[in-house]
């Protein structure tokens, strides 16, 4: 289990990690999402004893990391940035890390077969691509068996097999009753992997809770509604304090399938619920062609949460409706 | 890809195999580290060719040269001090290997990233630092006292025919066991900048700034407190160790001036040790 509590840390006079709590519960996948720049890496590295906190603690397991006898035996760490020497082999890299643990020479190897670096091994890492570079931060995180693990965006730059056995490698280690943090900026690729999610933006805690929870909370209450009379509903919409735009969808996941060889405009309805545009449909007698209440997607979640708190003001201008341009067309 | 070998749980004889990360077992990662870098076994050949090569070229051009035309002065510098000549040429140049050796063996943790696995496996820091410099330390004391006889035999082996020199000579055996330990310390004072400026081009620069320029700037400094900068630099008075003739105006003794040497050098340990621990990796 990891606990952070009130944690921050502000390199001069730019706060990258402002008074942040929250905790990792073993069992389950738990996504760090944020926008770059949020402060995911430097509360990783807080967490790893890398950097000094401006205050506030970090604990694994109820002890700080430097606390931790032989820490890669507790935690196991992939960090964004690169951290083995180009002209040492992938064993060299391994063994001392064994060493330092006190951990058995062939440790080694069985991480080297676990990650498929076996046929490698020997070679200089500074020849590896990335995927194998990344294959070899995962064999050093799990080397010493450890019950804790934060991985900094592993999927970063992976082929989509890499990706499917990361996501599968950390989902399994979650079943083990690991304690398994993974941060990235891919908000899609948390929906699929994490069970309770973290977001973060400009270093502070913006939701932390369960996967569909942030998505449904996330996603405003839209409604699809095709109609060959849209003017018509629009005022029923309006006079009941809804609203209707015409001719755009607010989520793109997947709804374009049914539309094909409708050329009946689309509205979309935020403020009232389907069944109820279903009753004024009917009241008014207005031929309905589709009415789908619309299930976010965590991308659009994300970009809700977050866009108050993007790094660049100019980026962080109008994310949701840019979403919403996006998906249209 | 396997997924069900994913768990990679260590087994229970490999968990009782396993002993407390002792600093025998951080001093053997160390080791791994040194021996697995290319560079540093490719230095530290280079340290033991340039050295023991120098000494015994220049030797053997001063002993072919013997009463040539214009090497009366060079011939009488040779009669009144062998041993400065011996290992004057050798050491001289050498020595800029060890510079550069003791400086990028920490620099390279930090421009590789190495130092965040290295502090993740040992996140109390300073144990790290020391098992490197117990494991440094080792191998240049054997390599440089290697260094130190190799070049002491050869030179004076070469020598014999004009200038004879042996190892019972007054002050000899201490001069060539010091000149093995003046590498030692050099290449600690190399790391321990190293780790106080963690960049690999200041790092070298400052270190062979402090062995060959800053003694000629500090020879220029008029008077007596010139000349009492000048005995106490690191350089100037570790050097001391490895001669034999006293030179005028000396100022310290051959161990006063080695116990200068390592003062500078464990100051400057304790201010990266300080640092190591405070700094954010």
């Amino acid at each position: 289990m990891i606990e952070v509590t009130d944690l921050s840390k502000s390199f001069g006079d730019k706060v990258a990690v402002d008074h942040l709590s929250f905790t990792v519960e073993p069992g389950r996948v738990t996504g760090f999402l944020g926008p770059n720049g949020a402060g995911k890496s430097t509360t990783m590295r807080l967490i790893l004893g890398l950097d000094h906190p401006t205050g506030g603690s970090a604990t694994i397991n109820g002890k700080k990391y430097a606390q931790l006898a032989r820490p890669l035996r507790t935690v196991g760490a992939l960090l964004e940035a690169k951290s083995v020497h180009s002209g040492r082999s992938a064993r060299n890299h391994l063994l001392f890390l064994a060493q330092t643990q006190g951990l058995p020479g062939r440790r080694v190897d069985e991480m080297l077969d676990l990650v498929g670096l076996r046929d490698v091994a020997n070679k200089r890492a500074g020849g590896f691509s990335l995927g194998m570079g990344q294959r070899l931060g995962v064999a050093a995180a799990l080397l010493g068996d450890p019950q804790v693990l934060l991985l900094d965006e592993p999927v970063n730059g992976l082929d989509p097999e890499g990706v499917l056995w990361i996501r599968n490698l950390m989902k399994h280690l979650a079943s083990q009753g690991r304690t398994v943090l993974v941060s990235s900026h891919l908000m899609n690729e948390m929906a699929v992997t994490a069970d309770h999610l973290i977001v973060i933006g400009r270093g502070r805690l913006i939701v932390a809770a369960g996967t569909e929870e942030v998505i449904a909370r996330g996603s405003g209450q839209t409604v699809r509604v095709r109609t060959p009379q849209p003017d018509r509903l629009t005022d029923l919409i309006v006079a009941e304090g809804g609203k209707a735009v015409l001719g755009a969808t607010s989520n793109g996941n997947g709804t374009g399938a049914a539309s094909s060889g409708d050329q009946a405009p689309v509205l979309t309805v935020t403020g009232v619920a389907a069944p109820r545009i279903g009753e004024l449909a009917a009241s008014a007698s207005i031929v309905l062609h589709e009415l789908t209440p619309q299930l976010g997607t965590l991308e659009d979640a994300f970009l809700e949460l977050t866009s108050d708190s993007l790094e660049f003001g100019h980026l962080g201008a109008e994310p949701a409706s840019q979403s919403i341009e996006g998906t249209a067309r | 890809m396997s997924i069900t070998a994913a768990s990679g749980q260590l087994d229970s004889a490999a968990a009782h195999a396993s002993h407390p990360a002792g600093f025998a077992r951080l001093m053997q990662a160390e080791w791994t580290k040194i021996r697995s870098v290319r560079s540093t076994v490719w230095t530290l050949l280079l340290f033991v060719i340039i050295t023991v090569g120098l000494t015994a070229l220049f030797s053997w051009l001063t002993v072919s040269n013997w009463n040539g035309p214009r090497a009366a002065p060079r011939d009488a510098r040779v009669l009144s001090d062998p041993i400065g000549f011996i290992f004057g040429a050798g050491i001289g140049l050498g020595q800029l290997t060890i510079c550069v050796l003791g400086v990028l063996l920490i620099t390279t943790e930090y421009t590789t990233g190495v130092i965040r696995a290295s502090l993740l496996a040992v996140p109390k820091r300073y144990p790290m630092l020391a098992a490197k410099l117990a494991v440094f330390g080792l191998l240049m004391l054997v390599l440089s006292e290697i260094v130190a006889f190799g070049s002491f035999f050869l030179g004076s082996a070469i020598l014999h025919s004009r200038v004879p020199v042996s190892l019972s000579d007054a002050g000899v055996l201490r001069a060539t066991l010091g000149a093995g330990f003046y590498l030692t310390v050099l290449g600690i004072f190399a790391v321990a900048v190293g780790a106080l400026v963690r960049h690999t081009a200041a790092g070298i620069s400052i270190v062979i700034g402090v062995v060959l320029v800053v003694p000629i700037l500090a020879g220029l400094l008029p008077g007596n407190w010139g000349a009492h900068i000048n005995a106490y630099l690191p350089q100037q008075a570790g050097s001391l160790i490895y001669a034999v003739h006293s030179s005028s105006g000396q100022l310290l003794t051959a161990w006063e001036g080695f116990g200068v040497f390592c003062i500078w050098t464990v100051l400057l340990l304790a201010a990266a040790t300080f640092l190591l621990d405070r700094r954010d990796a």
